[in-house]
């Protein structure tokens, strides 16, 4: 039986939090993750759920505090935005290499400088190759589903990565909306008891966590790591599989929108993919043949079954929520046309950032893109590769 | 509800534009609306002109984005008339609901030519007549409410009650003043749209 209800962002992951009940959650704050730790904490002081909540100092010790928790067979979580992330980037590394099955609620939002509370993916984006599995949310019935299968992810032992579940800052997270949670006992069932396989206090089986590496093993753990990467991919869509049958929703690397005869396709990641629905939809009034594939599972990175999802497309448009400051395009656009590449895939594509720090992402602003592109399939309009959206 | 009412708030920080949209997502709610409350946040400090934003809809709301073309628009505060365009993208057949001491007439002259139904009444006196303070916000939810029609009087009252009692559990004498708000606002607002 799923609960009606409608609550924002940060409260839904904190719902979900308080369900899952993870051993132990260190936590620093900073907008706009702020309310998660901030409602834990009251659901613990409240009785209504028994974790272990450590306030810390900064975010380096709330990533260290959690990676110590996971290593000695906790499970265990944190929650932080922006430069609190930021100022995890060792910790995230440590995380993900010593193979540490825990998850970080990140609410995106973008780096400084100029300093700025606001949503992009700077953050979230900084971190991609730290190891860590990242999957993002449109709304806050993502964020919440998602959060939910953060725990069976991670734990897998085809897995046993980090795994970062990502919403966007103010805009899904502080935007109360309609939502379907699940019962306790569903989740709780959903999630399981989680029983490590090998743990720092467990006097039975001696295990060291972190140790040095010298050439002669260096590489083979990172490629180990790489392994459990790819491997991921088959666990995250048979955790969705399992997902399904609780709550009726389906999950994917991504979610196709209309792309079965689209000319143009648009790649989008977050909450502008509804924004670029409506857009869709407003093309399609028009007679034009758009369609969205929204990213949800960014890392593992899906490139293979992107590009065949492209592969009967005239146009595509990839949308990038950062700047990666390489002067050659954003992180969605280099790996999408890469896979592309791969693919043998000659189809036209234009990689777009928009909405940086915050600056708002309309339906007019997607449905122009779109008809950018239909102007270039259609008149043979060049553009340049790399370009920006609502840029004053 | 048919199709989608989109509502702009202007209020000023600690006013409680903020909390007015999210109580009126949770009304819309109630009554089995698809809703979308949610504030557009920039420097936060007390004082500081401040905009939320609805969304009420009868189906699936999928748009994040801020409203530029609202059926509504709400100010809690009239000193915003002076450094806010409060009337950008409101639409001529829409209406625009002031916290002023000025009538409807006289207010106009300040929304930059506006033509659509402007509502005036004065929430900061029925939040002092009610309260002993100035807390606009009930008294704007309250005329929201009678404006789109959301959710009907005795239905909203009863649940504000509610809502009330659970917010107020440890200060129980504010909740017979705050419901006085609600009336007396939704039935001034009521009044006004008779005449008009």
């Amino acid at each position: 039986m799923s609960i009606r209800d409608r609550m924002s962002g940060n409260e839904a992951v904190s719902y979900a939090i308080r369900q899952v009940n993870p051993d132990v959650f260190p936590a620093f704050p900073i907008t706009p993750s702020t309310e998660i730790p901030q409602m834990v904490s009251a659901y613990i002081s409240n009785g209504e759920m028994d974790t272990e909540f450590i306030p810390v100092e900064s975010e380096h010790s709330s990533m260290s505090a959690t990676i110590g928790a996971a290593a000695a067979g906790a499970r265990a979580m944190t929650a932080t935005s922006s430069a609190g992330l930021a100022l995890m980037w060792e910790e995230l590394l440590l995380a993900a290499s010593n193979r540490m099955p825990c998850v970080l609620a990140l609410v995106n939002r973008t780096l400084s400088g100029p300093i700025n509370i606001n949503c992009d993916h700077s953050d979230g984006m900084g971190a991609r190759d730290t190891g860590w599995i990242q999957i993002y949310a449109e709304n806050n019935q993502e964020a919440y589903d998602n959060y939910l299968q953060a725990f069976p992810i991670a734990e897998d032992e085809r897995v046993h990565l980090p795994v970062m579940i990502c919403q966007d800052g103010f805009i899904t997270s502080h935007a109360v909306e309609n939502i379907e949670l699940l019962d306790d006992a569903v989740v709780r069932d959903f999630v399981g008891e989680y029983h490590p396989e090998e743990y720092l206090l467990n006097p039975g089986k001696p295990i060291a966590v972190g140790p040095y590496a010298v050439s002669n093993y260096g590489m083979e753990a990172r490629k180990n790591q790489a392994i459990a990467m790819e491997r991921s991919a088959e666990v995250i869509l048979g955790v969705a599989k399992r997902f399904e049958k609780i709550s009726g929703r389906s999950y994917g690397f991504f979610e196709e929108y209309r792309t079965g005869d689209a000319d143009v396709v648009m790649v989008i990641m977050g909450s502008a993919a509804g924004t670029a629905k409506a857009a869709c939809d407003m093309l399609r009034g028009r007679g034009r043949k758009a369609g969205v594939l929204k990213l949800r599972v960014f890392r593992p990175f899906p490139g293979r079954e992107i590009a065949e999802a492209l592969s009967h497309c005239r146009a595509v448009a990839i949308l990038d929520r950062t700047e990666s400051y390489n002067a050659n395009g954003g992180p969605l656009g280099c790996e999408i046309m890469a896979a592309m590449y791969k693919k043998k895939l000659r189809v036209e594509a234009t990689n777009y950032i928009y909405g940086l720090a915050g600056r708002d992402f309309t339906v007019e602003d997607a449905a122009a893109v779109f008809e950018e592109q239909f102007d270039c399939i259609e008149n043979g309009k060049e553009l340049e590769q790399y370009r920006y959206i609502g840029l004053r | 509800m048919e199709g989608t009412i989109e509502i702009r708030w202007h209020g000023r920080g600690g006013q409680g534009a903020k909390t007015a949209a999210l109580l009126l997502a949770d009304v819309a709610f109630k009554t089995g609306a698809y809703v979308q409350g949610f504030p557009e946040y920039g420097p936060e400090r007390m004082g500081a002109p401040i905009t939320a934003y609805n969304r009420l809809s009868d189906h699936l709301i999928r748009i994040h984005s801020n409203i530029y073309d609202p059926d509504l628009v709400m100010v809690l505060d009239e000193t915003l008339l002076f450094a806010v365009d409060v009337t950008a993208g409101l639409k001529t057949e829409g209406t625009i609901v002031i916290n002023t001491k000025q009538t409807a007439d006289e207010v106009r002259g300040s929304l930059n030519g506006y033509e659509g139904k402007v509502l005036a009444f004065d929430a900061c006196k029925i939040s002092i007549d009610t309260l002993g303070k100035n807390f606009p916000n009930s008294p704007m939810l309250a005329a929201a409410v009678a404006v789109t029609g959301v959710m009907d009087r005795y239905r909203f009252l009863e649940e504000m009650k509610a809502s009330y009692q659970h917010k107020f559990a440890r200060k129980p004498e504010v909740i017979e003043g705050n419901m006085k708000a609600l009336e007396i606002s939704y039935d001034t607002i009521a009044k006004l749209m008779e005449q008009r």
